[in-house]
């Protein structure tokens, strides 16, 4: 390790990797959860978790909080390991747990300025810092209420004010948004959205929008392992290898497919749909690196057909999840 | 030790933000009441008699009220919080396993040994309030009449070792299940067990026998009791207490443990 800090340009990199995660395999006493889990996120950035129920979402946001350890493999965040300095680790996390586990005998205020206390704000800031995150997750009108009377939506803010309470390096959000009314669901994107930057973020979720909308890059995880990480905008055009256009054309169905075929570069022309008019959507597919939109154009009009529409057709994230999801 | 008294303050308003700790201590006040009563009754009622019927009054021990009423009271106390004890202990680490809490708690920066001495202290505060409610009852005894200061004393003493001896075997249970009521017969078979454990040792042989009666929580008692603050029955209690809550934080402990 020593060796590193003689080269400025690796140092640089060894602090922006926030969280690091190496060959995870966890073991529920037969079950084997985690096959080997690898990837890092670096510092500022908001990474989403995907993958069905039961991939081990959990199971790697639990271990990364310290909660059990893995069975194998190594976990590190903020230059620490989970293993050796779990105490150090927690002190720079904060995490909400999936199903917001709270003391509900507790008022809200109580347990933030609990939590603030443990997490190791200073007594004299403890009253500041309470109202502050309780501001940040609009909470104010219910501080005095017991935690147990609170509806879903205002338990997973109180949730969420204990993670940021002591304004944590590394947040960890397991299912984030669920449960919530649409309004309140936009409101904690928002509220995700600003902590990028300043912190590290780590969310776990099914619904895939919410990853297109919040997340700068996606770990897909299925059955253990990873089977995908990128962005979610890299994943959306490269994952079929091949480009994708949708084309309207008003002209005879039968012939337009056949002359779409016909164009050098064409692999497949699938008709999407047609209407009474005449007027069909087909998917045209071409090798990849080749643009063939120049050619499709003139070949149309050259037909005396009506070229009404010529997008780039992606595949939306729900596609490639599914693709990669039941691959095997 | 600010973590340390964050939970224990946590834990201790939790057992007043719900009935439990209210009703623990009227039923334990009840029952301690009702045996306060009925020993002093009766001393009272022999008292009487014995100024009228003198072959009585030769009778040591029935007029003395250290003897008929300060001691008894003692054991009857033990035994009550014996049964009660287990009650209050039962909530301390299966509550937060059930409702999932404890996956928070674990995952803040803080030590196994303060959230187990944090837990460990409330249920004490709990248990010293309540057996300082019943020092009205020395205190009725001394406005009243002359008992021996030294014994009540001794008696606290050694009720106060036995009760954390109760509470660090209830944290022992209830660190062992996510389920009250499993923790509460777990705690209570236990205790009782160690309690009787030294009546069978006339029975099991010399050495043997020793061993029963040496590891009995009721045989360490009585010392106290009689007014004798004896080294072996405060060792005793100490190596009781801090085994218990060893094993619970090995048991906490454990869930950190590679598997």
């Amino acid at each position: 390790m020593e060796f590193f800090s003689f080269n400025p340009s690796l140092n640089f990199l060894e602090v922006a990797i926030m969280i690091e995660v190496e060959g995870l395999t966890k073991y529920y006493g037969n079950y084997h959860a985690l096959k080997g889990i690898t990837f890092s996120v670096n510092k500022g950035e908001i990474l989403g978790f995907l993958g069905p129920n039961g991939a081990g979402k959990t199971t790697t946001m639990r271990i990364l909080t310290c909660f059990f350890p893995p069975t194998n493999g190594k976990a590190r965040v903020a230059g620490f390991d989970v293993f050796e300095e779990p105490l150090e680790v927690k002190k720079r996390i904060g995490y909400l747990p999936e199903n917001v586990p709270l003391y509900k005998d507790m008022t809200v205020e109580d347990y933030l300025a609990f939590a603030a206390g443990i997490k190791g704000v200073g007594s004299k800031n403890i009253k500041a810092t309470v109202d502050k995150v309780m501001h940040e997750c609009v909470l104010t009108d219910v501080s005095y209420k017991f935690i147990g009377e609170l509806s879903k939506g205002y338990r997973q803010r109180v949730g969420l004010a204990q993670a940021l309470v002591n304004d944590p390096e590394v947040l960890i959000l397991d299912e984030p948004t669920i449960g919530l009314d649409p309004k309140q669901i936009i409101e904690i994107r928002k509220l995700i959205k600003n902590l990028a930057g300043r912190r590290t973020v780590i969310l776990s979720t099914h619904i895939l929008p919410e990853v297109s909308m919040t997340c700068q890059r996606v770990v897909i995880i299925n059955d253990g392992r990873v089977v995908a990480v990128d962005t979610p905008q890299n994943l959306t055009s490269t994952i079929h290898g091949a480009n994708r256009f949708s084309v309207k054309i008003d002209g005879p169905p039968q012939y337009v497919i056949k002359e779409l075929e016909a164009i050098q570069g064409v692999e497949k022309v699938i008709k999407k749909d047609a209407s009474a008019s005449g007027i069909g959507e087909y998917i045209v597919e071409s090798i990849k690196g080749r643009d063939i939109r120049k050619e499709i154009a003139p070949c149309i009009v050259n037909k005396g057909w009506a070229l009404l529409e010529l997008k780039p057709h992606e595949m939306s994230l729900e596609d490639i999840f599914v693709k990669l999801v039941t691959k095997e | 030790m600010r973590n340390f008294y964050l939970i224990f303050k946590k834990e201790f308003k939790s057992y007043f933000a719900s009935p439990v700790a209210y009703v623990v201590i009227t039923m334990f006040l009840i029952l301690a009441g009702y045996f306060f009563y009925s020993s002093f009754a009766l001393f009272s009622t022999i008292s009487f008699q014995a100024t009228i019927n003198p072959m009585l009054a030769k009778q040591v021990g029935l007029l003395n009220i250290t003897e008929s009423v300060v001691r008894p009271l003692f054991g009857n106390i033990s035994v009550i919080l014996l049964l009660m004890m287990p009650l209050l202990t039962m909530r301390l680490f299966s509550e937060e396993k059930k409702s999932g809490t404890i996956e928070l708690l674990l995952t803040y920066p803080i030590t196994d040994m303060e959230v187990l001495l944090g837990k460990f202290f409330s249920c004490m505060a709990v248990f010293m309030i309540m057996i300082a409610l019943t020092a009205i009852y020395p205190i009725l005894l001394i406005a009243f009449g002359q008992p021996e200061t030294g014994p009540i004393i001794t008696g606290y003493i050694g009720l106060f070792l036995v009760g954390a001896s109760f509470v660090s075997l209830g944290v022992f249970a209830s660190s062992l299940t996510e389920n009250q009521i499993i923790a509460a017969t777990v705690a209570f078979g236990l205790l009782l067990l160690f309690w009787m454990i030294g009546f069978s040792a006339s029975l099991a042989g010399q050495i043997f026998g020793d061993i029963l009666s040496y590891i009995s929580l009721t045989a360490h008692l009585e010392g106290f009791a009689k007014g004798v603050i004896g080294t072996e029955d405060i060792v005793y209690y100490l190596i009781f207490i801090s085994l218990f809550l060893f094993l619970t934080l090995r048991i906490l402990e454990s869930k950190k443990w590679r598997g």
